[in-house]
């Protein structure tokens, strides 16, 4: 599967490689856009000095790690959410009569170094905002865990959002709310949302266990929320089980496809 | 090779009270041996395209039983894949960005086929169905027939027991037909290649099909030879009027019913 995915990729990459303009200018477009994300980080500490309770470098920190997990999630697999284009371009169809995943080669299809942009730029904030926090060697493990579970969770999102696609050929775009909504909403501390929203995203959709939770625990920090501890340390089971719920949801998918006409 | 028993397919079209069940297949039944040629025929919207996306996994029938180079192509997808070739003349298969020559060993990866075999393999369907003027052409930049025979050559290369074309001669020039047909001919002759084939032009099957099934409506009208198929028609009428007799006269409702 790893091999077939790298196989694909780097095919794809060569092939992009033909046109070299293009390519520098949306790998560019992407980190300066990115960027203004920050920008608008920093300007609202210009006028405030905590953002629902979290300072400049915490803000940055959750900034970068969820930004770190989705970017990795969107340049390995998010363009599995572009199932409703294959699918009606009649392409989806050339994917199933060849003997590897369907997903992989979804994955991996026009893969190009403007994936690269916004992985870059979510590097350079965590860069930033971690010798800032400077948190104690003991409890720094838990970054790269978390930016791993907040991969899969992204992943397991973009899955679920490709598979809806299977039933809702028309609406691609309700995927959507859920993975760029998602990405947003955790680029923030989630203080500054209401407590209902938090819960949902805690047990429902468990976009809380990209980078929050784990994030207290790294910060030292008191759950503002009141919920138990050991939701700190859930992270890998929140992700597996939501990988196992959209491993579930692609295979039903497929059993339903339908194709088009012709 | 092929085994389709008692196979149905349909489809829930439209939303809210106009939603309705559309049995695109009904209750199909076929088999096709090894080596056979067969020629599958059918007026728009009968149900090919339906069957041949069953047979290659792509769709799941909703009833019946489906059995290709002894395997269910819905639970075996991905197997099935490595047995059989497949053409959509409608739509290539290719990767659209690259060069012919780099779709080809994609392939060669995709399907584990042996790097000498690969060679050796190449070497004879690009003489075959002369590649040697475009394999470096990225696949958009082809001519049709340029494209087609890519095409061919990619479902291949695998050397599968079975070629299954979907209109593999839509929108050629008489001389890329000819060409196709020949190679397609040759193919079945001479490697025992089970090859189906759908198509709307009568030339294809004059000069290739060896057997004919007609699907009508989602089941199978004729299912015999191109002598049986002229027989069924009064003496002198051409193969076109032949079937578009078999197209519509059975399009009339039985007398009584």
């Amino acid at each position: 599967m790893a091999r077939i995915y790298l196989l694909l990729a780097w095919t794809w990459l060569r092939a992009s490689a033909q046109y070299p303009i293009p390519l520098v200018m949306m790998t560019l477009g992407s980190f300066v856009l990115n960027g203004l994300d920050v920008a608008a980080i920093w300007i609202i500490f210009e006028h405030t000095g905590s953002l629902g309770g979290f300072g400049l470098a915490e803000v940055m920190f959750l900034y970068g790690t969820a930004g770190m997990s989705f970017a990795l999630a969107d340049m390995l697999f998010g363009n599995v959410d572009r199932l409703s284009q294959h699918i009606r371009a009649g392409t989806f169809d050339a994917m199933l009569i060849r003997p590897v995943s369907a997903f992989v080669q979804m994955a991996t299809d026009r893969f190009g170094v403007h994936r690269f942009g916004r992985l870059a730029q979510a590097a350079v904030v965590l860069g930033i905002a971690l010798p800032r926090l400077d948190p104690p060697w003991s409890r720094l493990w838990m970054v790269p865990l978390m930016i791993g579970c907040g991969l899969v969770i992204f992943v397991s999102i973009f899955t679920i959002g490709g598979a809806l696609q299977f039933l809702l050929t028309d609406a691609p775009e309700v995927s959507n709310a859920f993975t760029y909504g998602g990405s947003t909403l955790t680029q923030y501390p989630l203080t500054v949302y209401g407590g209902d929203l938090v819960r949902a995203v805690t047990f429902i959709v468990p976009l809380a266990f990209v980078n929050w939770q784990p994030a207290l625990y790294v910060l030292g920090r008191d759950d503002p929320f009141g919920l138990p501890y050991g939701l700190r340390f859930a992270a890998p089971a929140a992700a597996l089980a939501l990988a196992l719920a959209a491993a579930l949801a692609w295979r039903t998918g497929i059993r339903r496809y339908r194709s088009t006409g012709s | 090779m092929i085994e389709v028993d008692r196979v149905g397919r349909s489809f829930t079209v439209g939303r809210g009270r106009a939603r309705r069940t559309v049995h695109a297949v009904r209750e199909l039944s076929f088999t096709v041996g090894a080596g056979e040629f067969v020629g599958y025929l059918g007026p728009n919207g009968a149900g090919k395209s339906t069957t041949i996306k069953m047979l290659t996994g792509i769709l799941a029938p909703t009833s019946g039983r489906l059995e290709v180079a002894g395997l269910d192509p819905t639970h075996r997808r991905t197997a099935l894949a490595r047995r059989i070739g497949v053409v959509f003349g409608q739509r290539t298969t290719l990767w659209w960005d690259l060069p012919l020559r780099d779709s080809f060993e994609l392939v060669r990866h995709l399907y584990k086929v042996d790097r000498d075999d690969f060679r050796s393999r190449l070497a004879e369907l690009a003489e075959l169905l002369d590649l040697g003027g475009f394999l470096h052409t990225p696949v958009r930049q082809l001519s049709l027939g340029q494209r087609m025979r890519g095409d061919i050559t990619a479902a291949l290369l695998h050397d599968p027991s079975v070629l299954i074309l979907d209109e593999p001669t839509i929108g050629l020039d008489v001389v890329s037909k000819a060409a196709m047909r020949e190679f397609l001919r040759r193919l079945n002759a001479e490697r025992g290649t089970t090859v189906l084939l759908t198509t709307h032009d009568l030339g294809d099957i004059e000069k290739l099909c060896r057997r004919i099934m007609l699907i009508d409506r989602g089941r199978l009208g004729f299912d015999g030879t191109l002598d049986d198929l002229r027989a069924t028609a009064p003496g002198g009428d051409s193969l076109e009027d032949v079937v578009a007799r078999l197209y519509t006269g059975e399009r009339e409702p039985a007398p009584g019913g």
